[in-house]
């Protein structure tokens, strides 16, 4: 059964790329019924925190409009690194690696 | 349930979407796509987005020049209602050693033959395309304005909904398990569901996974896949009008329309097989590289790394048509990790064939039989 909500369609669901719920909505009407399939075609949960933020509330939206449970509801791989990290960091472990001990 | 099909497609991803559409444009009736997991999960959705014309063998920049004249107005002529994000910011290939630059002389020669406006540059000019570019160690670089980047994502979305409306029946989670012979003519097909679906015709654009579609016809195809590991970047500020590639670092880099950087490297050492997870030393391999060639990177954060496969054939170049012992079954296969940036004419070619319509363009030498007759032309440029 769906539930009452409260969230008006312009609520943003994914804060890092700019997602409202409405466009979620639309893709799950159109049959895009697996975060999988929304994170391909809106990028909600691509941005910065990697879906950190709207993860629930996606499968809480495909939950409501498919009626299945979110347990049942397959989840987007977790992808590294966890938290935003900077290239020229990376670059900097790999030249003190490869000038120490070595590999 | 058993049903029956004119044309039943295996993988949705870019190929198969614009195979099933193709056809479906071209007044085919009864398309079934079949996709194991859900549309572009594979590698067309793993790629790296870029569309090139530079290519060092005739085919592939023949197969190239006809697909990027087609994805300047695809969205229009799919009706799409979004953005498949098309930009020609183009592609700016670097030399370091002598072989190399060598070889972009004869690659730009043959590209200017074949009507793309590629050209040999200096470095200084080279710097003018790419203002934040190292000078160091660098013997030249070849550029083609007309290169570029195009979303897979959303292309395969305006692929999938155009050949919708136009009566593709889209299956997804729906993995194939056998293909038999019936008769002379039909063939049929298992889902793993148990469903079957009868048809005269089995269209195989199943990408990393093609070889195992065609064991399940009892056809062994000369492809194998490979890892490629590849990471995105938050979005910045535009910075980078081109692609910049380099095959001495193995090195692929973009800012896409979005304004993250999406870039990736090869590994000459990566085996054969289907892994498709992540390691910590590509994220360090391609930090140290790319900030090498682009210093200003140094600034810009990863946010998410991932990879996928390339399908490879021997020349690295597709592998398009029927296979001679068993009619009806056509490859779009072994693009060798251009298959995204190929789709626009691999789908108008395949419906081409299938419907007995003479092909927009001699590709009879990408037939399965030349490996077998070692007829052989090795594309040079693949990262």
């Amino acid at each position: 059964m769906p539930k009452k909500r409260r969230e008006s369609p312009e609520t943003i669901i994914c804060r890092c790329e700019d997602i409202t719920v409405e466009e979620v909505r639309e893709l799950i009407a159109r049959g895009y019924d697996t975060p999988d399939e929304i994170k391909r075609f809106s990028r909600c949960g691509m941005g910065q925190c990697q879906g950190r933020t709207c993860r629930l509330l996606l499968l809480g939206e495909i939950a409501a409009a498919t009626g299945k449970s979110i347990e049942d509801i397959p989840m987007s791989t977790f992808r590294p690194p966890t938290k935003p990290v900077k290239l020229g960091l990376l670059a900097e472990a790999r030249m003190r690696r490869e000038g120490g001990e070595g590999e | 349930m058993r049903s029956t099909a004119d044309v039943v497609v295996i993988g949705g991803g870019v190929n198969g979407t614009a195979v099933a559409y193709n056809l479906a444009v071209r007044g085919c009736r009864k398309v079934v796509l079949l996709e194991k997991g859900t549309l572009a999960c594979g590698s067309t959705g793993r790629c790296g987005a870029g569309v090139r014309m530079q290519w060092g063998t005739e085919m592939n920049c023949r197969l190239a020049r006809e697909s990027i004249a087609r994805f300047e107005t695809l969205g229009q002529e799919l009706g799409f209602d979004g953005d498949i994000e098309f930009k020609q910011g183009g592609y700016l290939m670097l030399a370091y050693h002598e072989r190399q630059w060598e070889q972009f002389g004869k690659n730009v020669a043959l590209q200017n033959r074949l009507g793309i406006p590629s050209r040999l540059v200096a470095p200084d000019e080279a710097r003018r395309i790419v203002p934040h570019l190292s000078l160091e160690g660098l013997l030249g670089a070849t550029f083609c304005p007309k290169d570029g980047h195009v979303n897979p994502f959303k292309t395969v979305q305006a692929y999938a909904e155009a050949g919708a409306r136009l009566g593709v029946a889209i299956r997804k989670f729906a993995e194939v398990t056998g293909i038999t012979r019936t008769t002379v003519r039909l063939k049929r097909v298992a889902l793993a569901n148990g469903d079957e679906i009868e048809t005269p015709v089995v269209v195989n654009t199943a990408g990393p996974y093609s070889r195992q579609v065609g064991r399940l016809a009892g056809v062994e195809l000369p492809v194998h896949s490979e890892r490629h590991q590849i990471l995105v970047t938050e979005p910045v500020a535009p910075l980078q009008g081109p692609m910049v590639m380099s095959f001495a670092h193995g090195l692929y880099c973009q800012q896409t329309p979005h304004g993250s950087f999406v870039m990736g490297l090869g590994d000459p050492h990566e085996p054969k097989g289907f892994d498709i997870g992540h390691s910590w030393s590509f994220l360090e391999d391609v930090a140290a590289k790319v900030t090498q060639v682009m210093p200003i990177l140094k600034e810009v954060r990863v946010v998410r790394q991932w990879s996928g496969l390339y399908n490879m054939t021997e020349d690295a170049q597709p592998i398009l048509g029927q296979v001679p012992e068993f009619p009806g079954f056509f490859q779009a296969i072994g693009f060798s990790g251009h298959g995204f940036m190929l789709a626009p004419i691999t789908g108008i070619l395949l419906a081409e064939m299938i419907l007995g319509l003479g092909t927009s363009l001699d590709v009879s030498m990408l037939n399965l039989e030349r490996f077998s007759r070692g007829e052989l032309i090795r594309e040079p440029s693949v990262v």
